[in-house]
């Protein structure tokens, strides 16, 4: 398949975009707003092209152990859900952490907390980008603001997961997953073979050919001293993945007089909030984290610089805004402006937030 | 004949399997875990599977099965072991996968993802230890644990009004398409042991042949969690177990 | 150019279908283009709506407070967005079932009769493709008609491009809704 433009749901997208990559294999369960995952992957039938596997699973709890069993033998595989369902996940993503395996998980928020509702969110911030399951642990945490986004980070989050042998999420939410937008779908690249696997993952649990020696997936180890050892491993990992992979947007922070911090689609609704800010004769300018873990702490602090104040806006009571804060120490006030329940604010609505909180 | 003869290659008739490894095992004696690694790990390497093998392990007495068997393994969460060997089995059909179950991760917390793999007929071998009692944690009441069976959380024996009834799994899973051969089985006398080891044949057999899932319930002894000497704990499981847990096989297409 | 355009009706009305096939054709065009829909609950039964921006630039905000051009299809869906068409904006509506109609002076409104010119095809499936000939002929960014017809085809299965010479009379009978 070549490159191709197409007008697609972010949800489509991602099932094209993951076929497209390589992947070797999706395990998912449907649950409301990100079902058409599965079922574009099913009407797509991947496994008769590229050899992909497609599997429904009878839970989220099951599906994310497919993928901690694919990503232990070194294949490409992936899930995708919604927030309770990505809850249930939260076990299996904390032993596919543990256990330094590469897979990517996609999360269209929806609100919450409990079933809640259908309609968009961002309140599962602090889940995605805090650890989430148990244990000191992270992803990395990509927060696409496009449908283009929603395909790109799939590569992305693949190639990250590869090459720090760690976890990558998708963290959207019901606004990109269910949106259409032109996209422009990458070119088919082929599965890599069984041998590129063993190769590129020597530590693969794929059988011991050519009599190696015995690869063991695991993340239990009761030995405290061994135990605290592999912690430290993986902090050594957390650090390096902030240094190189932090990933951020900004859009006139230069001669602006406030800041907006906004991820996902929310930050497009406040790009439009700042033009008519503009016309007001507010200058506002907007830093999106694109990596929510690694967090762009100090591309913030530097955008904050010469600011009277910052307004953090998410589809949540107020969470990313703690890490806004301890990016700027209190330096200038920083305040936070969000709807609840799947209730999308209104360019307008951020406005008037932002003249009320902020500018006084 | 003196000593030096009787250790010569020719006369040997008993050795460690070679995929079997140079350590201590973490089981207590008389513990049936031991018994059924060997056969196992016999099976195995007969068959020339070693390179293509990949055990899952569970949580449980058996979670450090990796330990002591020379293949690739993958040690899964509490009851999930269907649903990594699933993946596993899917993304690589070349290789043959197994996971070995206790009755805590089979039939408690993991019944659904057994069921559903089995249902799904997975080209996977379930190897399902049932000792009747949660040997790790320190001998708590199982899905299995029979009827007035003390066991710590049941330490007035387990009542059917309080605690349920014994769940026998097995017999669940025989019933669904997926499965293709369903056993129960046991390892406490020298016929018992060559019977199960013919039954891990026959299911590595029916995975590389891909007819489906096959389960191979071991009813053993956990000695220490019965609190009983090795040899009181086999005579009690066949006295009181094999009436409720029958040997032989459930299905077998 | 951009076109800020909210379409909103009962679900059932091809309301969000109306929005794809607008969007595709916009893509067709070589314009950036969003397709937001309310979607959920709301879809059966009660109002559906649909915001389709088309633009030769990045479109920043996929939900707006004010459109170029509102096309309501239902009374509740006039109320709701009839105050929210830009000044010197467009507002088209379906007659049929109205019995408020809109009284701004500083927008231009189409009253169309959407449904009798659907009826008059004698296809009901064909409605949603007479308003967007309406919207089409209203809009000041011209949609050439061969990217209609490319988006068309993009949008509808190809079991259904048998009926695409019935949408485009469709939209041919919509656009000559707003002369009268």
């Amino acid at each position: 398949m070549k490159e191709e433009v197409r007008l697609m749901k972010g949800n489509e997208a991602i099932a094209h975009a993951a076929i497209r990559y390589g992947c070797d294999g999706y395990f998912g369960y449907p649950i409301t707003p990100q079902s058409e995952v599965l079922e574009t992957l099913e009407e797509l039938m991947p496994w008769e092209t590229t050899g992909m596997v497609v599997l429904q699973a009878e839970s989220e709890v099951a599906a994310i152990n497919m993928v901690y069993g694919g990503a232990s033998t070194g294949k490409a595989v992936m899930t995708s859900s919604s927030s309770p369902g990505v809850s249930l996940k939260q076990e299996g993503i904390s032993y596919i952490a543990a256990a330094s395996l590469p897979a990517l998980i996609l999360n269209v928020m929806r609100g919450g907390p409990g079933l809640g509702t259908i309609q968009p969110s961002q309140a599962d911030y602090f889940q995605a980008t805090k650890g989430g399951g148990h244990g000191d642990y992270h992803l990395i945490v990509l927060a696409p603001s496009t449908v283009q986004e929603m395909v790109d980070f799939v590569g992305l989050g693949f190639d990250l997961a590869f090459k720090y042998c760690n976890p990558a999420m998708i963290l959207a939410d019901g606004i990109v997953g269910q949106m259409m937008e032109k996209v422009v779908l990458p070119e088919q690249r082929p599965r890599r073979t069984d041998e590129e696997i063993r190769k590129q993952c020597p530590w693969a649990a794929n059988g011991r050919k050519d009599g190696r020696k015995r690869n063991v997936i695991t993340s239990l180890e009761l030995e405290s001293s061994r135990m605290e050892v592999i912690n430290h491993k993986l902090q050594e990992r957390y650090r390096e993945i902030e240094r190189n992979e932090t990933r951020w947007e900004e859009i006139d922070v230069e001669g602006a007089d406030y800041l907006i911090v906004a991820f996902g689609s929310i930050a497009r609704i406040c790009a439009k909030a700042k033009e008519m800010a503009a016309e007001k004769g507010i200058k506002v300018g907007i830093v999106r984290p694109i990596t929510l873990w690694p967090f762009p702490t100090e591309a913030i602090h530097r955008a904050a610089q010469g600011k009277k104040g910052i307004l953090c806006v998410e589809l949540n009571a107020g969470q990313m805004i703690e890490d806004v804060r301890l990016a700027v120490h209190d330096a200038i006030p920083v305040e936070h402006f969000g709807r609840l329940g799947g209730i999308i604010p209104s360019p307008e609505e951020v406005v008037v937030a932002l003249e009320e909180k902020i500018v006084k | 004949m003196d000593i030096k003869d009787i250790i010569r290659p020719e006369n040997k008739v008993y050795c460690k399997p070679e995929l079997l490894d140079e350590v201590h095992m973490h089981y207590c004696p008389g513990c049936s875990h031991g018994v059924i690694h060997k056969l196992l790990a016999e099976v195995i390497a007969e068959m020339g599977l070693t390179d293509r093998t990949v055990g899952v392990s569970p949580v449980g007495c058996a979670v450090f099965a990796y330990n002591y068997i020379d293949v690739d393994w993958v040690e899964a969460a509490h009851g999930r072991a269907p649903a990594v060997a699933t993946a596993i089995s899917r993304l690589w059909p070349e290789d043959v996968v197994f996971t070995y179950q206790g009755d805590g991760d089979m039939s408690a917390i993991g019944t659904a993802e057994s069921i559903h793999a089995a249902n799904r007929g997975e080209n996977i071998v379930m190897v399902f230890v049932n000792n009747a009692i949660y040997g790790m944690t320190g001998g708590q009441m199982a899905p299995t644990t029979l009827v007035g069976q003390k066991t710590a959380t049941t330490p007035y024996g387990r009542r059917v009004d309080l605690n349920g009834h014994p769940l026998e799994i097995t017999n669940l899973l025989a019933i669904l398409d997926g499965t293709c051969y369903v056993t129960r089985q046991s390892v406490h006398t020298p016929a018992a042991v060559r019977k199960t080891k013919a039954a891990l044949k026959k299911a590595f057999e029916n995975a590389l042949a891909k007819k489906g899932t096959s389960v191979v319930e071991v009813v053993a002894t956990c000695n220490s969690g019965w609190k009983m000497s090795p040899e009181k704990a086999n005579d009690w499981m066949a006295e009181h177990m094999f009436e409720k847990y029958p040997l032989g096989d459930l299905k077998n297409n | 150019m951009k076109e800020e355009i909210i379409i909103a009706g009962f679900g059932g009305q091809g309301v969000l279908s109306m929005g794809k096939i607008l969007a595709y054709s916009g893509l067709m065009d070589d314009k950036e283009v969003t397709w937001m829909p309310s979607y959920g609950p709301e879809q059966r039964g009660g109002t559906a709506n649909v915001t389709v921006i088309l633009s030769d630039e990045r479109i920043s905000s996929p939900v707006l407070d004010t459109y170029d051009i509102v096309i309501a299809l239902n009374q509740q869906s006039l109320d709701k967005f009839a105050p929210k068409v830009k000044k010197g904006g467009i507002l088209i509506y379906d007659t049929n079932g109205i019995h408020n109609r809109p009284t701004r002076d500083d927008i231009t409104i189409y009253p169309i009769d959407a449904m009798d010119a659907t009826l008059e095809i004698g296809n009901s499936k064909a409605y949603n493709m007479v308003v967007m000939g309406a919207l089409l002929e209203a809009m000041p960014y011209k949609l050439p008609m061969e990217n209609v017809i490319k988006g068309l085809k993009k949008s509808l299965p190809e079991r259904h491009h048998k009926l695409i010479p019935l949408n485009e009379q469709a939209i041919e009978k919509g656009r000559t809704l707003l002369a009268k």
